[in-house]
Parts: C-alpha cells; structure tokens; sequence
C-alpha cells in the first residue's frame, strides 16, 4: 500500500452483533425484549456481509422451534411466517450402489426424531427474524463486512468494517470509502462456521484451551422445483453410505416443502483423506443413485449453494466469553451432528449471550465479560442437546460404516435409556487439516462426466448462486506463503483446493497443459461462494479467508 | 433548482429470475429487489449538481407498494434530501406512472426531471419520453453527460454511431445512460442518515388517476437456453470460424 489511509469515522453503541443469521438476530430480538422490559434503552446494531440479510444463509434445513418458540411464542401465527410445511414423514436410507435399506423407525433413537419440526428456508427465516428486530430498533446493515477485530488494552471494543473501492493492490480508487469504527460496549460474533473475526477472537484469547479441536463438515446444495407427481409434501429423508466409502464420513438430506420444493444437499465430513475426493462430484453422483433420481425427473434445478457447518460438538465448543463479548451460535460450534441441525441452538445461544449482556447492562456496572452465558449453557437446553450424542462423529470417524453408525446409535440409545454413555466423552483426535493422506498412498477417485439435466459442473452451479464480488479489489483469500501450493500441495497431495472448494475458485493451469510444465496456482476469488472450507481443510493451513467487500459474495434466493 | 429523480424498485441485475408455474409473470418471492441502476446513476447525478451548488434540493419519488421504500432509503442514503411514495397495488404501466408522476411535477414544481432510461425488469423505455410528453417539456434521453449552463441545460447523448449535443431551456426531462457516472458506496452513517430522513407516503387513488392497466399479458417466456460454445486457440482462428459462418 502506499500512502496510509484516512482515520474511520466512529460510532458508538451499547452492543455490536456481527452477522445477521438466526445467532445473531436472536440475540439482537432478545437484547431489545429485554431492554424494552427493563424500561432501558440498549442500543444494538447489527452488521452483515451479504448483499441482503439471507443472501449468504444456506442450510437444510428442518428446524426444531424450540428455539423460535421461545424467542417469539406467536411467530406461528404471524401473516409472514417464513415455516409452514410440518415434518410428516421421516426415513433413513443406507445405500449401496445399487440398493436401498431403510432403517426401520422403532430402531431410531428418539434424539434424532423430526417429528413436530418443520421445513423451509433459513435465509427466509433470518429475513423473517430481521424484520422482527427492525420492529424492535435495531439497526441492521447489511452490505457491511466487519473486517477487523478493534482491541484495546486486552479487550475486544468494537469491530471496523471494511474498506470499499480499493484495487487489487489495495490502493484506493476513485469511489473510494473508509470502513467505519463501531464501538461497543459487548461485541457479540455470529459469523456461523469458521467466523474469520471468530478465529481471530479464539486464538488470541486462547478460547479453545483445554477443549477438543472444532470439526467441520461441507455441506452442498440445491434446490429443486419437481414435478408435482413426484413431490411428498413434508418428506424428510437421509442417506450415508454411497457414493462415500466405508471411512468416509457424510451423507445426503432431501426435504420437500412449500409448493413442488425439494431441498437436496450433501454433507462430507473434513475429516476425509483421500485428496482426490471431491465433495461436490460426490454430491453429484448421489443424486444419480437409482432410488434417488426419480425424485428430480422432470423437475428444474433452482439455486446452489455451499456452505461449512461445525460438527466437534460438545467437547469442542471453545470458552464462549472473551473480554468485551462472545462466541454466538456456528461461530462456537452448537450442531447437533446426527440430527444435523443447529439453527435452533444458534437461537438459543443467541438468547442466552442477551440474556447475559443485558443483566451486566442493567446491573450498572457491566463487567467485562457477560460470563453468565459461558457459565450456564451446559446445563441449558443447548446441553442437553449436545451431550447425548458427543461420542456419534468420533464413533463414526474410528469404526467407520456401518460399525460407526451402529455404535453411534448404540450410543444414543444408552444416553436416552440410561442417561450415560459407555464410551465416556470420546476425543476428536485432529484437526480436519491434518487428515489428508499424500495422493501417493491413496486410490485416486474418478468422477462420472454430469448430463447437465441431473447431474451438472461446478461453473454452471456457481452462477445458480448469483454470485459476485467487484472486481477490482485486493483477493480475499490470502495465501501466507504463496510458493506452497505449488511446491508442496501439488507434489503431496494433487492440491486438494482444487476439488474441496464447490465453487472452482482454485485451479491449477500448466504452461503447456499436456507437458504439464510451469505449473501456477491461479485463485478466482470472484466465484467464492464464502463456504470457509478452504480456511480449514488446506493441509498446510496456508489459506485465511478474509471478507471481501461487503456486498460480495452468493445472492441466496431462499437457501 | 430544485430535482425530482423518480425511482423504481427492480429485481436486483445480479438475482435469477423465475417464472411463475402459470408463465403469468416473474415470481417475485423472495427474489431481491434493488434500486433500478439506471435510477440510482439520476439520483448519483442529481446528488452531484446539488453537491456542485447548481441544485438546491432533490426529491425522489416511487411508486409501488410498501417496498419501493427501499428504492427510496438506496437513494436517500446516496445523498437526496426527501422522498415520495406512492402506493400503487399491483402491475402499473408506464402510461399510469407517467400520469403520476406528472401530478407530482404539479405539487413539486421541479426544475429538472432526471429518469432512469429504462428499468432492467421491464426494460420498456418509455417512462421518461412519456413524462415529458404529457409535460410538453424538452427531453434528453440516454444522457452520457448533464452540464447546466446558466438556465440551459448541456446534455450529451450516445446514440448510434456516435454522440449528440443537445441545449435544453428548463424545466426539461433527462433520462441517464450507464456511462453518466458511477454511483458511489453510499457509507453507513449516511445509510443511517437516511433512515431519519423525511418520505411522505400517498395513495395513488387520491390523484384522480385511472390505474386499469390497458395492456394484458399472454405469456412471459424463458429465452431458448444458450448452446454450447467451442473453444478457439487464438484470433486468427476465431476470425475463420466466423467467416466459416458467413457473420465476417
Ligand atoms: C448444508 C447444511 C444443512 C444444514 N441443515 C440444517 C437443518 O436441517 N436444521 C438445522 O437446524 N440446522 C442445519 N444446518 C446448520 C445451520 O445452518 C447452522 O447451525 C446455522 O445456520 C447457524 O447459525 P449462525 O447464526 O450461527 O450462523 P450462519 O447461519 O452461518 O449466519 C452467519 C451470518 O453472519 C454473516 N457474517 C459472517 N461473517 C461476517 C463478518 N465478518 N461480517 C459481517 N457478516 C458476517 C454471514 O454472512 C451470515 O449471514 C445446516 C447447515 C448446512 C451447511
Ligand atoms: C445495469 C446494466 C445496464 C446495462 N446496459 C447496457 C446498455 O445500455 N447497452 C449495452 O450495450 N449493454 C448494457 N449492459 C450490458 C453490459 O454493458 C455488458 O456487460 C457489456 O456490454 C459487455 O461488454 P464487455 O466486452 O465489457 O463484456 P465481457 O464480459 O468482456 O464479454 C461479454 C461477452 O463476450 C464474450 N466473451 C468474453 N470473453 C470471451 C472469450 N474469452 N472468448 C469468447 N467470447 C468471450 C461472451 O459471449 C460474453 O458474454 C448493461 C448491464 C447492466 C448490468
Ligand atoms: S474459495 Fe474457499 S470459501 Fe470460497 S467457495 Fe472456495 S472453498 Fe469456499
């Protein structure tokens, strides 16, 4: 860069909430609930990266309103109640190449059971849930990243969102705009999975100490209006098995709801080790397996989308307090893995962290942490949601399928019998980063080509997300050590990126591509659908995603 | 001199748009809906002459249901003074809205009207020409450049082949093309100055102005999807094929 930039503007709140998801929103409800109760007025805003508030949710998703119940009794009957198709039906399917096995219903353990759930979108929900605290006053603004952490003295004080209208050399441009200072008194981060500002928080103050490391799962996408003969208002179905091998953890949701919708999606653990594995061909290939396709046959695909999810669970949620505020929802990690939901303890945990920034707030003399969440979640409902099944994604990672499923279910069955587990509280062992094996020792994967009816590439996918970032401004994934891809991703490991990211941001391109000479890594940051996975599963952990400009980014319909 | 900029709320240009299951339209749920470009390049404009001392006020104006209030907020957070809604239920023809937003130049009394020169939804292009017609003012369209020179008004237009000068007595209607400027960031604290800032909200009905729309919808249709391309190595290969199909 050469000349500094000009100092930022400041404003100042009682409380700052970054990201605008079912955390974030929640926490920001609860906080003017509370404040309006106490005849207080405690001001909070509200910055989110998408163009729009839902423009970068993507889940399932089947939700369990425990969470919204709680948060606002009446959202039922509200004339823009973004949930309205009920679960009616719930399978699960293991599969082999061929074949089909469904799991017989008793043999489910109530923990994962969906009835009484309901089906929808979670950007619709989060749009639902923005209007609410609109209603209440809060200020949200979306098209804002926040950027940067502001620290002092020890103590987080707020966030500075980013600059807009710099070049790609981060020299500004004519339409140049400095990012703003928001100052507050508790800074709380909902940034979902692998938050960058999250990261930042756990690592400078050591939030993860004594805790088990955080695990993720990739999760891929798409959403499909079917033929109405073919449509099952209410169906919920899982998979595991095929198209993964027996070590490879994942497996598919198909939800169908509203009119003609089927939300099909794949979720691959990234804790796989073949680096020839791609999640998205998987992806592909399952919706070719002969009890699947019917369900897409003359239908039409709508939207695609990626995004992480957090799957360490209850030994790897990190201390959820930081001096000057706290870890909300996906950025500590709150999924349930086997039920694969975890809006409805982001809710929670959004209303917890209130209810604990409100109380030092009115109390007078807030200290500096709102330690009351930290203390109390584990006995909460969030607990006693994420304890019973802590030992199913070790049990799976150890003994794989179908010992893993089994013992995990197993598991379940003891901790909903006897209310413990005879595996105790079992370790992740490591992070995802570490689990690639070299390509060298492995059986590379090769994928079908896609008929471009069911089946379809990474590029044509990518525009479905309607996504885009300006071009002209610095990459947003920055390498530490620009040299690494090529001189040792490449010979080890095949460079992984290109396969693990949904979106062919990564691409290696050869000088001759016959010869395969002068090999150069190439990133194309404007296709980034901001899924995170590149952030955890590069093996030597040489990528940091960073926001890019607010705006940026997928444009989600109702994903 | 004081500026009117009416605004339209269109499906943002980056979102896909689907088709409703009937063909009857475009099914608007859920689907994000921005401030039309082209309106947001007349309000950077107007904001502009104002911020040069050539204009004292400018006024936005919408017409639609609630949400065109975003159309409103996008250009007050830009830097417009005050904005106008008009509430409006269903589909409006550029006849009606024209018809409107003439009653609005009545109560207003603008010196200038800067338009949009098409809204990418629709793309009908006729708003503006309308406007001014029932107005019996000058008109500029496609504007590529707006200078006031004392009470005339210097307008540049891209037309075919090339660019035309048009001097313009006010009041005049100018309609903007792509190049006139680049819309700036509009900055949080200005976004939430914008939210403080005054809209008046009225009823289409009270104008006295017939809303029936005059023309019917058959069918909206998806383009015939694209076929698939070839890869040429380098030009001279491309300009083969292209007499090879006869287009050289
Ligand atoms: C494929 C898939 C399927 C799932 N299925 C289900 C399901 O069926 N049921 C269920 O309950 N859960 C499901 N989940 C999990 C669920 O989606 C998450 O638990 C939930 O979204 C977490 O909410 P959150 O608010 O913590 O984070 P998110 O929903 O990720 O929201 C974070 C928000 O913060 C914004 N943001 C992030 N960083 C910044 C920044 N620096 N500045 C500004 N804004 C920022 C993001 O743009 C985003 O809008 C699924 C997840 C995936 C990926
Ligand atoms: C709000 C808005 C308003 C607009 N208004 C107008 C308007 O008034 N008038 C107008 O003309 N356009 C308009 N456009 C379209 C816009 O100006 C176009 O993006 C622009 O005309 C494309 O020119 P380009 O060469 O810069 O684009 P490029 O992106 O470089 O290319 C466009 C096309 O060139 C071809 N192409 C590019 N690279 C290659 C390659 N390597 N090999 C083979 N083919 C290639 C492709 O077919 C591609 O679709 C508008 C767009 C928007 C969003
Ligand atoms: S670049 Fe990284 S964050 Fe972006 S889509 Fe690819 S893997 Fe996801």
């Amino acid at each position: 860069m050469s000349e500094p930039l000009p100092q930022r503007e400041t404003m100042e709140f009682d409380v700052v909430i970054v990201g605008a998801g079912p955390a974030g929103l929640a926490a920001a409800i609860r906080i003017r609930q509370a404040a309006a109760k106490n005849e207080r007025d405690i001001s909070v805003v509200v910055v989110e990266k998408g163009s729009e508030v839902g423009a970068h949710i993507l889940s399932g998703v089947v939700v369990d309103p425990i969470g919204l119940d709680s948060l606002l009794p009446e959202w039922r009957n509200h004339p823009d109640c973004p949930l309205t198709t009920s679960v009616r039906e719930d399978r699960f399917l293991y599969l082999t190449q061929t074949g089909a096995h469904r799991l017989p219903t008793a043999m489910m353990p109530k923990l994962i059971d969906n009835h009484g759930n309901f089906i929808g979108s979670l950007g619709n929900v989060t749009r639902f849930l923005a209007a609410r605290a609109e209603e209440l006053g809060v200020e949200i603004f979306p098209g804002f990243a926040a950027s940067e952490l502001l620290i002092e003295d020890g103590k987080v004080v707020g966030v500075a969102t980013g600059d807009m209208g710099l070049d790609r050399q981060g020299n500004p441009r004519g339409d140049f705009v400095r990012g703003m200072e928001l100052r507050a008194t508790y800074t709380l981060l909902g940034e979902g999975a692998r938050g960058s500002l999250s990261k930042q928080a756990i690592a400078r103050f050591g939030l993860d100490k004594g805790r088990d490391f955080q695990k993720f799962g990739i999760g891929i996408k798409e959403l499909w209006q079917v033929d109405p003969a073919r449509f099952q208002e209410g169906l919920v179905q899982h998979s595991f098995g095929w198209p993964l091998d027996r070590h490879t953890g994942g497996g598919s949701f198909l939800y169908h709801f509203d009119e003609n919708l089927v939300a099909v999606g794949f979720v691959v653990h990234l804790n796989y080790a073949n680096p020839t594995l791609s999640p998205f061909e998987e992806f592909q290939r399952f919706k070719t397996h002969p009890a699947i396709r019917d369900t897409f046959e003359g239908g039409k695909r709508l939207a695609y989308g990626a995004r992480a999810l957090t799957e360490g669970g209850w030994q790897s949620v990190p201390r959820l307090t930081f001096p000057g505020g706290a870890l909300l929802g996906c950025s500590a990690g709150f999924v349930n893995v086997p039920r694969i939901k975890g809006s409805h303890n982001a809710i929670l945990s959004g209303i917890q962290a209130a209810d604990a920034v409100v109380g030092e707030l009115v109390s007078g003399r807030p200290s500096s942490e709102p330690r009351a969440y930290e203390e109390g979640w584990r006995q909460s409902a969030i607990g006693r949601d994420l304890q019973p099944v802590r030992n199913v994604k070790p049990l799976w990672a150890r003994y794989g399928i179908p010992l893993g499923i089994m013992l995990g279910g197993a598991d379940m069955w003891c901790n909903q019998l006897l209310g413990k587990s005879p595996f105790g509280t079992l370790s992740h062992g490591k992070p995802d980063s570490a689990c690639l094996k070299p390509i060298a020792e492995v059986t590379p994967i090769t994928y079908p080509k896609p008929d471009g009816v069911l089946t379809f590439d990474r590029l044509s996918s990518v525009f479905l997300s309607s996504t885009n970032h300006a071009e002209d401004q610095p990459c947003h994934l920055r390498l530490a050590n620009p040299a690494l891809p090529i001189e040792m991703n490449l010979p080890v490991y095949g460079e992984p990126a290109r396969l693990y990211c949904p979106a062919g941001v990564y691409e290696v391109v050869y000088d001759d591509e016959v010869a395969k000479s002068k090999p150069r890594f190439v990133i194309n940051a404007q296709n980034c659908v901001h899924c995170k996975t590149c952030d955890i599963k590069d093996p030597a952990q040489n990528i940091t995603w960073v926001p890019p400009e607010g705006g940026g980014g997928p444009n989600y319909p109702n994903m | 001199m004081k500026i009117l900029v009416p605004v339209k709320l269109a499906i943002d240009s980056n979102a896909k748009p689907r088709l409703k299951a009937d063909r009857s339209g475009i099914d608007l749920a859920n689907v994000k809906l921005s401030i039309n470009p082209f309106c947001e390049i007349a309000v950077e404009e107007a904001v502009r002459l104002r911020e040069a001392g050539k204009a004292t006020e400018v006024v936005v104006v919408s017409v639609g249901v609630g949400k065109a209030t975003d159309a409103i907020r996008s250009a007050l957070a830009i830097g417009a003074d005050r904005g106008i809604l008009i509430e409006a239920e269903g589909r409006v023809e550029p006849l009606t809205i024209a018809k409107l937003l003439a009653k609005v130049v009545e109560e207003e009394k603008p010196d200038l009207v800067l338009t949009g020169k098409q809204a990418i939804d629709d793309d009908s292009n006729q708003t503006g020409q309308m406007l001014a017609a029932l107005l019996d003012w000058p008109q500029a369209t496609f504007a590529s450049q707006v200078e006031l020179d004392g009470a005339e008004l210097v307008v540049t237009r891209e037309v075919d082949g090339g660019h035309q000068t048009l001097r313009l007595s006010l009041p005049a209607l100018v309609t903007t093309d792509l190049r006139l400027n680049e819309p700036r960031y509009p900055s949080l604290p200005n976004i939430m100055k914008a939210k403080k800032k005054p809209v008046e909200t009225k009823s289409a009905e009270t104008y006295g102005v017939d809303l029936t729309p005059r023309l019917s919808v058959v069918e909206v249709r998806e383009p015939a999807a694209r076929k698939a391309g070839i890869k040429v190595a380098d030009a001279q290969e491309l300009v083969s094929k292209l007499k090879a199909v006869g287009v050289l």
